[in-house]
C-alpha cells in the first residue's frame, strides 16, 4: 500500500530495543495519540545503526528518519550510545552534501519510561517533515551509482 | 521460506481501530507469505493452536504474528514455534496495538500502517535464519544492594534457599527507613522490635556476608557471570576489633556532628554508633567532625578504646565478588521539602518532617521518646500534620502519590495523643488514600477515638507569631479558611528515589523513571524483574512502598533469584555476532569497541582474525556497525535483515 496521499508522508525510526523502543510501548499503552507516519524499525542499541542504513532510507524514498536510543550515560550495553552519537552526528553534517534537507533526520534519547515525551518526539518531527513536504526523489545514473556503492559497502 | 502471518484482533484492542482481515488480505500479496488470517487472540491457547495447525498444514517454516509489542509476547509465540518444530528465531512480531491501534485514531491510516509493519516484519523474516542457544554455567551466589526491609527480606529468604548472600549497604548499619520509625501502622507495633531480629537474622546467617559502609562501584559481567566491584569505605574502626561497647562515643569530646540516623534532629559525636540495635554494631568516624582527622588533636576515641580498634588512617578498600544475580533494594529518601517557601522553607525550626518526627517519637531518639519543640523543648499542645508535602505536586515536578503518608500521619496523630493526651492534632488532607487491610478503620480510628481534626484542603502559608506558628489554609469542605496556631508543625514528605540510585541504575544498566524509581521489566506481570537478565528488584528503589509490599517484594525477588538458579545452566541468546573469517581483515577495531570484551583476537593461518566469544557477547551489534568490510554480523539484526525492513518500507 502505498503512502496515504495528502495525509501521510513516509518516516522511518530506528530505534534501539531497551528504552526508545520500550518508551514508544509506553506511550502505546498510555494511549498518548500521535501521527501515523512513523514505521519503526527495532534494532537492539542505537550504537547498532550504521549511518548508511540513514543515508540508504533517505535515498530510497523515506521523507524522514528519525533515531531514537537511550539518553547518554544510561545505554544497555553501556557505551552504544555514544558511538551512535558520534556517528549521527557526524551523518547530519555529512547529509546536505547528498542533495538531501537535513532537518530531514535527527536523533534523539527517549527512555523505556518517557511514553509522553515520546508522543512529543513523534509529534514534532512528523510536524518538521511535513512543513518540509515529500522528499524530491533522487535520480540520475550518480543517485543510482551511490546506491549501488552503498549497497555494495553494507 | 513459507510464511503464515497472523493478524490479531487483541479483543477490540486492535481490531477497534484496525481492520484485520483487511491488513490479512494485503499480507497474502507479500513475497514469500503462503497464508494469512486474522485471529481473535493469537496469544490464546485456541489462537497458540490456530498457528501450530496452520504451520502443519501448509507446511509453514516462517511466522509473522501481528499483534502486540514482541517485549511482551514474543517468547511466548517463539515457544508456540518450537511446539511446530520450528525454529524460535524463524518468527517475527509486527507491533500494531502499541505503535498502532493504541496511538492512532484514523481506520484507514492504521490499517495502512499495519501492512507496513507486517511487510516490513515478513521482509525481515525472510532473511532470518535458525539459530541455537547455547547453554553456560553460573556463579550461584547473590548480591542485593541495600539493607533495609525489603533487602533483609530477600537477604534472608535467599540465604535459607541456599544461597551464598552478599548483602551492601550504603550506611554504617542495615535496617533502613524502617529502623527508623517508632510504630508501624496500622497494628501500632513496635518497629524495631519486629525489624530487629531479622536484622539480627541477618548478622547471624552462615550464608550472608554484610558489607556495610560500601557502595557499588563498577558492575561487569552478564546474568551469570557478574563481576561487583565493592567500594568498602573508610570508617576510620578495624571493625574485627570493635566491640561495639559504645566507651567512645561516650567520651568523644565532638558532639556536634552531623546526625543523619536521626534525620539531623539534634547532634551526635564523630565516632558513632547510630542506635542501639545496629546491625553491624561498629563504631564509625565521621571524618568531617573528628578532631584528629581534621587537626591532628585528641585521639580520645583510641586511648579509651578497649580492643585498640581506631585505626585514623584508615582508607578505602575494594572488594571484587562474582554473583550470578543482583536484587536492587536502595529504597527512598525523602523529597527535598524546602523549596516550600509557604512552609518556611526550612527556616523555623519547629516545622519537621514526618519521618523527624518518627525520630522524636522513638525511645532511642534525640529526645528519648518525649514530644518536644525543636526550638524551646517544650511540649506542644497543637500539633499541625501536612499532608502531600512534596507528593501529587505537578509544580515541583512530583506529580505522583507517595502512598504511605496517609496511613503514617494517621499514626502520628495516634501516637501524639498517647504521648500528649492534652494535645490536639489537625490534619491537612487532600484526599485520605487507605486501601489496604485495615487501613480505612486505622484512619477512622485516629479522627473518632482520638480526635484527630481532618481539614480538608491545602496550607496557603506558615507564619510564626510569638512561639507559636500560624497555620493557614482552605478548609474546602466548609468552603472557609481556616487558621490553626500551631506549637509544631510535621510535614508529610513525600519520597522518592534513594540519592545516588539514578548512579546504580547506570551501573546495573537497569533503566530508570524521571524520578529515578528503577523499571520493572513489566508494570503487572514482572514486577520484580528488570530488562537486564539477573538483575532483580525489592522495594521502594521501584517505587514507594509500604512495609509489607517492600516485603512481599523482597520475598519475591528472591523467589526469582532462587528459581533462576535452580537451573544447572542457563541459556545464552543466540542472536550474538559471528565472524565472516573470509571477510575479517583482521583490523581489530570490533576488539576495541566491543563493551563487554567479547571479541578476541585469533591466528587463522599466519594472519589476524576476530573471533566472537559467544557466551559473553550481548547482542548490542556496537561491533557490526564498526566494522568497515561487513564482516562481523549480529546474528537476527544483520544488515540484510534491518536493510531488508528499509527496503520494505521504503518501496514507494
Amino acid at each position: 500500500m502505498p503512502v496515504l496521499e495528502g495525509k501521510e508522508l513516509r518516516i522511518v525510526g530506528f530505534l534501539c530495543n531497551w528504552c526508545s523502543y520500550g518508551g514508544a510501548d509506553t506511550a502505546g499503552v498510555g494511549r498518548f495519540t500521535q501521527p501515523t507516519d512513523l514505521r519503526i524499525i527495532k534494532v537492539p542499541c542505537s550504537g547498532r545503526i550504521d549511518p548508511l542504513f540513514i543515508v540508504k532510507t533517505l535515498m530510497s524514498g523515506a521523507d524522514g528518519v528519525l533515531v531514537s536510543g537511550c539518553h547518554p550515560n544510561d545505554c544497555h550495553y553501556a557505551e552504544g550510545n555514544f558511538y551512535a552519537r558520534r556517528r549521527l552526528e557526524m551523518l547530519k553534517r555529512f547529509i546536505p552534501m547528498l542533495g538531501i534537507d537535513p532537518e530531514r533526520f535527527d536523533y534523539t534519547w527517549v527512555s523505556a519510561s518517557e511514553g509522553q515525551r515520546w508522543q512529543e518526539v513523534v509529534t514534532k518531527f512528523t510536524e518538521q517533515i511535513h512543513k518540509l513536504g515529500p522528499a524530491r526523489k533522487i535520480e540520475g545514473p550518480d543517485a543510482e551509482a551511490t546506491l549501488k556503492l552503498m549497497e555494495e559497502s553494507l | 521460506m513459507k510464511i503464515g502471518v497472523f493478524v490479531c484482533h487483541c479483543g477490540t484492542n486492535i481490531e477497534g481501530t484496525v481492520d484485520t482481515a483487511a491488513v490479512a488480505e494485503a499480507a497474502r500479496e507479500f513475497p514469500g507469505v503462503v497464508f494469512a488470517t486474522d485471529t481473535m487472540y493469537a496469544c490464546s491457547e485456541p489462537g497458540q493452536d490456530e498457528i501450530i495447525e496452520a504451520i502443519k498444514e501448509h507446511k509453514l517454516d516462517g511466522v509473522v504474528v501481528a499483534s502486540c509489542t514482541p517485549r511482551m509476547h514474543e517468547p511466548t509465540f517463539r515457544k508456540t514455534l518450537e511446539r511446530a518444530g520450528l525454529n524460535r528465531y524463524l518468527f517475527e512480531m509486527a507491533n500494531i496495538r502499541e505503535h498502532v491501534s493504541w496511538i492512532g485514531r484514523d481506520r484507514e491510516a492504521n490499517t495502512n500502517k499495519s501492512v507496513d509493519l507486517v511487510r516490513m516484519a515478513a521482509a525481515k523474516l525472510l532473511n532470518n535464519k535458525p539459530l541455537h542457544a547455547k547453554y553456560f554455567d553460573m556463579n550461584k551466589r547473590v548480591m542485593i544492594v541495600g539493607g533495609g526491609v525489603a533487602g533483609i527480606q530477600a537477604a534472608l529468604d535467599c540465604a535459607d534457599g541456599g544461597l551464598e548472600v552478599i548483602l551492601v549497604e550504603k550506611t554504617s548499619s542495615i535496617g533502613g527507613k524502617m529502623a527508623k520509625l517508632d510504630k508501624t501502622f496500622p497494628t501500632v507495633d513496635c518497629s524495631s522490635c519486629i525489624l530487629g531480629p531479622r536484622m539480627v537474622d541477618v548478622a547471624q546467617h552462615p550464608n550472608i556476608t554484610l558489607y556495610a559502609c560500601a557502595e557499588i562501584e563498577e558492575v561487569n559481567g552478564y546474568v551469570g557471570n557478574f563481576s561487583v566491584k565493592v567500594k568498602r569505605k573508610a570508617t576510620y574502626v578495624d571493625w574485627d576489633k570493635c566491640t561495639g561497647c559504645g566507651i567512645c562515643m561516650e567520651k568523644c569530646p565532638s558532639k556536634k556532628a552531623d546526625n543523619p540516623f536521626d534525620e539531623e534532629l539534634g547532634k551526635t559525636t564523630a565516632i558513632n554508633i547510630p542506635f542501639p540495635q545496629a546491625i553491624p554494631k561498629k563504631a564509625v568516624i565521621d571524618p568531617n567532625f573528628c578532631i584528629k582527622i581534621k587537626r591532628d588533636k585528641c585521639g580520645v576515641c583510641a586511648k579509651v578504646c578497649p580492643s585498640d580498634a581506631i585505626v585514623y588512617d584508615q582508607v578505602d578498600e575494594f572488594v571484587v565478588e562474582e554473583v550470578g544475580a543482583v536484587v536492587a533494594a536502595t529504597g527512598f529518601d525523602l523529597v527535598d521539602w524546602t523549596v516550600y517557601g509557604e512552609y518556611g522553607g526550612g527556616q523555623y525550626p519547629d516545622v519537621i518532617t514526618s519521618l523527624q518526627y518518627e525520630r522524636m517519637l522513638s525511645a532511642s531518639g534525640p529526645t528519648e521518646g518525649h514530644i518536644k519543640r525543636p526550638s524551646d523543648g517544650k511540649e506542644p499542645k497543637n500539633v499541625v500534620f501536612i499532608q502531600c508535602v512534596g507528593s501529587r505536586d505537578k509544580s515541583i515536578g512530583r506529580p505522583y502519590c507517595s502512598g504511605f503518608c496517609c496511613m503514617y500521619t494517621a499514626k502520628q496523630a495516634i501516637l501524639t495523643k498517647d504521648h500528649c493526651p492534652d494535645s490536639q492534632s489537625y490534619v491537612f488532607y487532600m484526599d485520605i488514600r487507605s486501601p489496604g487491610k485495615m487501613f480505612d478503620e486505622f484512619t477512622r480510628r485516629a479522627q473518632e477515638e482520638y480526635n484527630a481534626r481532618y481539614i480538608r484542603g491545602r496550607v496557603s502559608m506558615i507564619y510564626p507569631k510569638g512561639d507559636k506558628l500560624v497555620v493557614r489554609g482552605a478548609d474546602t469542605l466548609m468552603g472557609d479558611q481556616v487558621e490553626v496556631d500551631a506549637d509544631l508543625v510535621v510535614l508529610a514528605v513525600g519520597a522518592e528515589s534513594a540519592h545516588g540510585a539514578s548512579d546504580l541504575a547506570k551501573k546495573l544498566r537497569i533503566s530508570y523513571d524521571a524520578y529515578g524509581f528503577f523499571m520493572e521489566g513489566h508494570p503487572k506481570l514482572k514486577p520484580v524483574e528488570t530488562n537486564t537478565a539477573g538483575v532483580f528488584l525489592a522495594g521502594s528503589c521501584q517505587g514507594p512502598k509500604d512495609i509489607p509490599s517492600s516485603v512481599a517484594q523482597g520475598s519475591a525477588a528472591a523467589a526469582k533469584v532462587l528459581a533462576m538458579f535452580a537451573k544447572d545452566q542457563l541459556e545464552s541468546d543466540p542472536a550474538v555476532s559471528v565472524v565472516d573469517i573470509k571477510r575479517c581483515i583482521g583490523c581489530g577495531k570490533c576488539i576495541s569497541t566491543c563493551p563487554f570484551g567479547a571479541i578476541k583476537e585469533v591466528d587463522f593461518r599466519g594472519q589476524p582474525k576476530a573471533e566472537v566469544i559467544e557466551t559473553i557477547c550481548q547482542g548490542c551489534g556496537i561491533c557490526t556497525a564498526t566494522c568497515p568490510q561487513g564482516a562481523i554480523q549480529l546474528q537476527h539484526f544483520t544488515d540484510n535483515q534491518i536493510l531488508a525492513e528499509v527496503n520494505a518500507v521504503c518501496r514507494f
